[in-house]
């Protein structure tokens, strides 16, 4: 076999990237992961951005990657180290705050503080997502069944499914359905009564989305957020020690230590096809580089719509390709700090700073956050999830330096005329005058902000549009639909041709599932000893 | 004793008096009580100033379906559906674009969207007939089926898989639970299209065209369309309805208020009169909304805890208000034929617009720019208003129940508001109107008894629809108190004239054994 001859290539070494190379590696094959940035880990890193401070520039909490992939790949030997958190907490207007610890004793009496109804109905809340993070959990490392087809397999999946939700009383079936198909805004109000509090628990439901508090199918992301708790793995909702960089960065060492090949510097233009079979990849250099297999872990649309030729992809999937929801809608700001900011309102060393923090305190200014975004405005008064790792991380900051993390809900792809640095500044200056509402000498502090909207992040890490979830997670995107229907099992249009993104089958976030899932079906039309994890139960 | 009612029905709006006139049929000795003067409810004729008059509050609808007419005998009662409405979207700039059935024209209007418009609606006429066996049958459990529930899911996978084809069936699952916006968008490029098909599938809702769900809401009106175009409200539907139950031997009885249903432990044993009469029955079968039955007729204090708390969980707070305009001659409207002004005319120039009037009512205010559906009945029907005068009949979105400003203080200004906004499309309007009238969603619910003014009972959401509609636990029409039956569109399949939710329920009854 030449030099230049792979059984696999995978385009693009973000997590899900290396997640599946390191798979496919591990049982036994000849893989190759090309990058076209001159670092790895896609959205999954840690950069020097300003003198001093190395931290996580795009995704910033390691919430929901799986242990079981944890596991398999063995990613503690290879030095990732998850820091939990402890706290997240609302700022309101009135000076005052609501504070969520992880302390559940603690946190009914901050609970009662606020509406003792509330705190009773925290019971009750607990207990029903807890019942659905272990029911989805499931879901998340199988390959979804095909509506539209009659194979026993996808037979089979579906049974599978249908026994799941048959383990649920017909009641906690409606439920359910419900709850899938509900506003957070309104779930939370089945539950809880004060504006704070309801404001705090439904932000999460709408990172990274299109929709408001207010749209019908924003209340199941709470499990994006909560089913890292209820993993009962402490390590699954935290900081990576050394930021994201060192996620990407353990699975790479995993990859290498099965013997994988990485190639920085090395964007692929082309995936090359001849007799309806993948054969390989024309770099932008020109050099051609030929595998059984390709792997793109670029988001559909890149995928079928730039390093495909159009002559090799069905006219429906073009289509589809073309009408695939990638909207961004996030921002982000990445602060160097001089020093510790103070919150007055917070008594002094309250852990609450450790946790997520947001000044958002009603439903309401989340909603006309959202209606800014609609017509293709930044929010006046954002949504944001602040965060300040180098408090439990020394390694991002100089001694005695902070950075804090910002992500910002909302931020359009394009505002009216398009983005010019001119406006990013106007978007950075509005997060950071909402910050410094809260925090007096904040911005005396401020040394250094990377302002992040849609089109640094897509210009950067080639995320279309700057949606962190490499397409939209609405139902015509989710499930056997994800990225579009008949193409939901990681298999692209040509044979030995896969998807192994977060475009795919469960979606976005720092999970690797579509990666490992993708390496599943992969091995599995190779014939290859299967060595995915299977989703397991530890509660 | 022999002469008690084997069922009362309360309210004889067109789904109690579908109810009635089938179980009538059925040989039940029925009677309906109706708080108002007369049958029809929001499709009952409505008068207002001097000598106008509105066809009813529902000015707009489909022809009910065949299955009614013939099992009702309809049409020998005197039914008729009326003329076919096009639909005008009107554009002060570009002209109008007029919908006819499944044509689109108008001028600037591109021939790939003509085309596009045509196979769209067929395509979607296609899956509002893969919903039907759906919408025409009680909504099927989920677990714990009954035989007919599995018959039911088994039409339904079969018409989706098989009916609509691998392809299809596809693009079914994709779009069917999300917002008509981005569709419309994938679809036509021109705004006037895509916001008159926007403007269908969100009036009635708390929803924008952004709002996931939309995509249902606008299948549920195509399901009615199947039947034949919208039209304007006859009053010859309650009149029929009234002659078809009362020929299969039911009596009615109007100004009848019923003020709560009598219960004997957990059976519904009858029903108790405003005067205080009371009437016994063997079955009582609701068709007002479903919170009022279970709030005020029944009384939380009587209910399950756990269903008494699920029901105050039921959503529906109105969006739409109705103005009234009684004018001394016809308005011009800028770009409309004068052969066309007698059809149905939309102000929402574009979907854009309608999501921004949207976005006011979600915080309890009053867009300055509202979407309007305008119908001028006078002009079918002369005898609405006086010699050479005419009436006006619109609906107006989005005006929520919640004001935060409150309805009584603030009506006068945003009827001000809302002539003005009309005028820019029909100059010199004002100048006509002698008489006018805002029913409000508060105006809604306290005329009309819907709770929160909401058209449909409660949102026509997807949480709140099939096996979840008006809740579970109440969703097949029977409820959790013995013999007490649903039969309003808060029940599945929801609003609109279509008299499914009343026939459905009383298909119910006798599958229960109601007759006997």
């Amino acid at each position: 076999m030449t030099q230049n001859s792979y059984d696999a290539i995978v385009i693009g070494a973000g997590h899900n990237g290396l997640t599946n190379a390191a798979f496919l590696a591990k049982s036994g094959l000849r893989t190759l992961v090309l990058e076209k940035n001159p670092y790895t880990g896609g959205a999954t890193v840690s950069r020097e951005l300003h003198d001093g401070w190395k931290y996580s520039n795009c995704s910033y909490v390691c919430s929901l990657f799986r242990p079981e992939i944890y596991n398999a790949l063995d990613l503690g030997r290879h030095g990732l180290k998850v820091i939990p958190l402890v706290a997240s907490m609302t700022f309101k207007q009135d000076g005052d705050y609501f504070g969520s610890y992880s302390d559940p004793n603690v946190r009914r009496r901050e609970l009662m503080r606020h509406s003792p109804r509330d705190a009773d109905a925290a019971i009750r809340f607990d207990t029903d997502v807890m019942r659905w993070c272990r029911l989805i959990r499931g879901f998340l490392l199988r390959t979804p069944p095909d509506p539209g087809s009659f194979r026993p397999r996808d037979a089979f999946e579906f049974a599978y499914l249908l026994k799941k939700f048959y383990e649920l009383s017909e009641a906690q079936i409606y439920e359910f359905i419900r709850f899938f198909t509900m506003s957070i805004a309104e779930y939370l109000e089945n539950y809880f009564e004060n504006e704070a509090i309801l404001a705090h628990y439904s932000g999460g439901s709408i990172i990274g989305t299109g929709l408001g508090v207010y749209s019908p199918g924003t209340a199941y992301v709470l499990l994006h957020h909560a089913m890292g708790d209820v993993d009962g793995n402490v390590g699954a909702w935290g900081f990576a020690r050394g930021g994201m960089g060192a996620v990407s960065g353990a699975i790479a060492s995993a990859f290498k230590g099965y013997g994988g090949e990485i190639r920085t510097d090395a964007e692929v233009v082309q995936i090359l096809v001849s007799g309806r079979r993948a054969t390989g990849v024309r770099l932008a250099s020109g050099e051609e580089i030929s595998a059984k297999v390709v792997v793109s872990n670029l988001d559909a649309k890149r995928t079928f719509l730039k390093v495909m030729d159009e002559k090799d992809v069905p006219p429906t999937v073009l289509e589809r390709a073309r009408n695939f929801k990638i909207r961004g809608s996030s921002g982000k700001l990445n602060i160097a700090l001089d020093g510790m900011p103070t919150f007055p309102a917070l008594p002094k060393d309250s852990p609450l700073t450790l946790g997520h923090m947001h000044f958002t305190d009603t439903l309401e200014r989340l909603e006309r956050a959202y209606d800014d975004w609609k017509d293709d405005r930044w929010s006046g008064d954002p949504y944001t999830d602040t965060l300040i790792p180098s408090q439990y991380d020394p390694t991002i900051a100089p001694p005695g330096k902070h950075m804090m993390s910002v992500f910002v809900q909302y931020c359009p792809v394009e505002p009216e005329g398009g983005w010019t640095d001119e406006k990013r500044e106007k978007f950075g200056q509005t997060v950071i005058d909402q910050i410094a509402d809260y925090s007096p000498d904040f911005r005396d502090l401020l040394l250094h902000a990377e302002v992040r909207t849609p089109r640094e992040l897509e210009n950067e890490v080639g995320l279309t549009e700057g949606n962190i979830f490499q397409g939209e997670l609405t139902f015509d995107q989710l499930l056997f639909n994800r990225p579009f229907p008949g193409y939901a099992q990681y298999r692209g249009p040509v044979k030995g041709m896969y998807l192994c993104g977060s475009s795919n089958h469960p979606g976005g976030g720092v999970m690797g599932a579509p990666g490992a899932n993708a390496a599943r079906e992969i091995l599995r039309d190779l014939k290859r000893p299967d060595t995915t994890p299977e989703e397991f139960s530890d509660d | 004793m022999t002469d008690r009612f084997d069922a009362v029905v309360i309210g004889a709006g067109h789904n109690g008096l579908v109810c009635a006139s089938y179980l009538a049929r059925a040989g039940m000795k029925v009677l309906v009580c109706e708080a108002g003067a007369g049958p029809g409810g929001m499709a009952a004729p409505r008068d207002f100033g001097t000598g106008y008059r509105v066809p009813s509050l529902a000015h707009v609808a489909c022809p009910v379906s065949e299955i009614l007419r013939r099992d009702l005998d309809l049409d020998r009662h005197g039914y008729s559906s009326g003329d076919p409405l096009k639909t005008l979207a009107l554009d002060t700039v570009n002209g109008p674009v007029t919908l006819s059935g499944d044509t689109a024209s108008g001028r600037s209007l591109g021939a790939a969207d003509i085309a596009a418009y045509r196979d769209f609606r067929g395509r979607y006429l296609d899956f509002a007939s893969a919903l039907a066996p759906l919408f025409e049958n009680k909504p099927p459990r989920l677990k714990n089926m009954a035989p007919g529930d599995t018959k039911t899911l088994a039409k339904l996978g079969w018409k989706v898989r098989f009916g609509l084809g691998r392809d299809s069936m596809y693009e079914f699952l994709r779009v069917a639970a999300i917002n008509i916006y981005d569709v419309l968008n994938e679809t036509f490029d021109d705004e006037r299209l895509k916001a008159a098909i926007a403007f269908d599938a969100v009036i009635g809702s708390a929803m924008g065209p952004r709002t996931p769900g939309t995509v249902l809401t606008w299948l549920a009106r195509l399901a009615g369309e199947r039947n034949g175009a919208a039209a304007l409200t006859s009053a010859s539907l309650p009149a029929a309805l009234v002659a078809s139950a009362e020929a299969a031997g039911a009596e009615i009885r109007f100004g009848c208020p019923v003020a709560r249903i009598l219960l004997d432990d957990d059976r519904a044993t009858g029903v108790e009169l405003a005067g205080g009469d009371s009437i016994p029955a063997r079955l009582v079968v609701s068709a007002v909304d479903p919170r009022a039955t279970f709030r005020r007729l029944v009384g939380a204090a009587r209910l399950d805890a756990m269903f008494a708390h699920r029901v105050t969980q039921i959503r529906g707070a109105g969006v739409v208000g109705k103005l009234h305009l009684g004018l001394t001659g016809l308005p011009e409207f800028s770009g409309v034929e004068a052969s066309e002004p007698g059809q149905r005319l939309l102000i929402a120039p574009s979907m854009r617009h309608i999501e921004r009037a949207f976005n006011f009512s979600k915080y309890g205010e009053c867009s300055e720019q509202p979407v309007f559906e305008i119908t001028i009945p006078s002009l079918a029907d002369a005898t609405l208003a006086p010699d050479g005068h005419h009436v006006m009949s619109i609906n107006v979105a989005y005006l929520p129940y919640h004001l935060k400003a409150g309805w009584d203080q603030h009506k006068p200004r945003i009827v001000d508001a809302l002539v003005a906004g009309l005028s820019a499309y029909a100059p010199g309007l004002d100048a006509l109107i002698t008489e006018h009238e805002l029913l409000s969603p508060a105006d809604i619910e306290h005329e009309y008894g819907a709770v929160e003014g909401h058209w449909h009972h409660g949102e026509m959401s997807i949480h709140q629809s099939f096996m979840l509609r008006p809740l579970y636990g109440a969703a097949q029409y029977d409820t959790p108190v013995d013999n007490l039956f649903l039969a309003s569109a808060g029940s599945h399949p929801g609003g609109g004239l279509t008299g499914l939710p009343g026939r459905n329920a009383a298909q119910r009854i006798l599958e229960m054994g109601g007759a006997s």
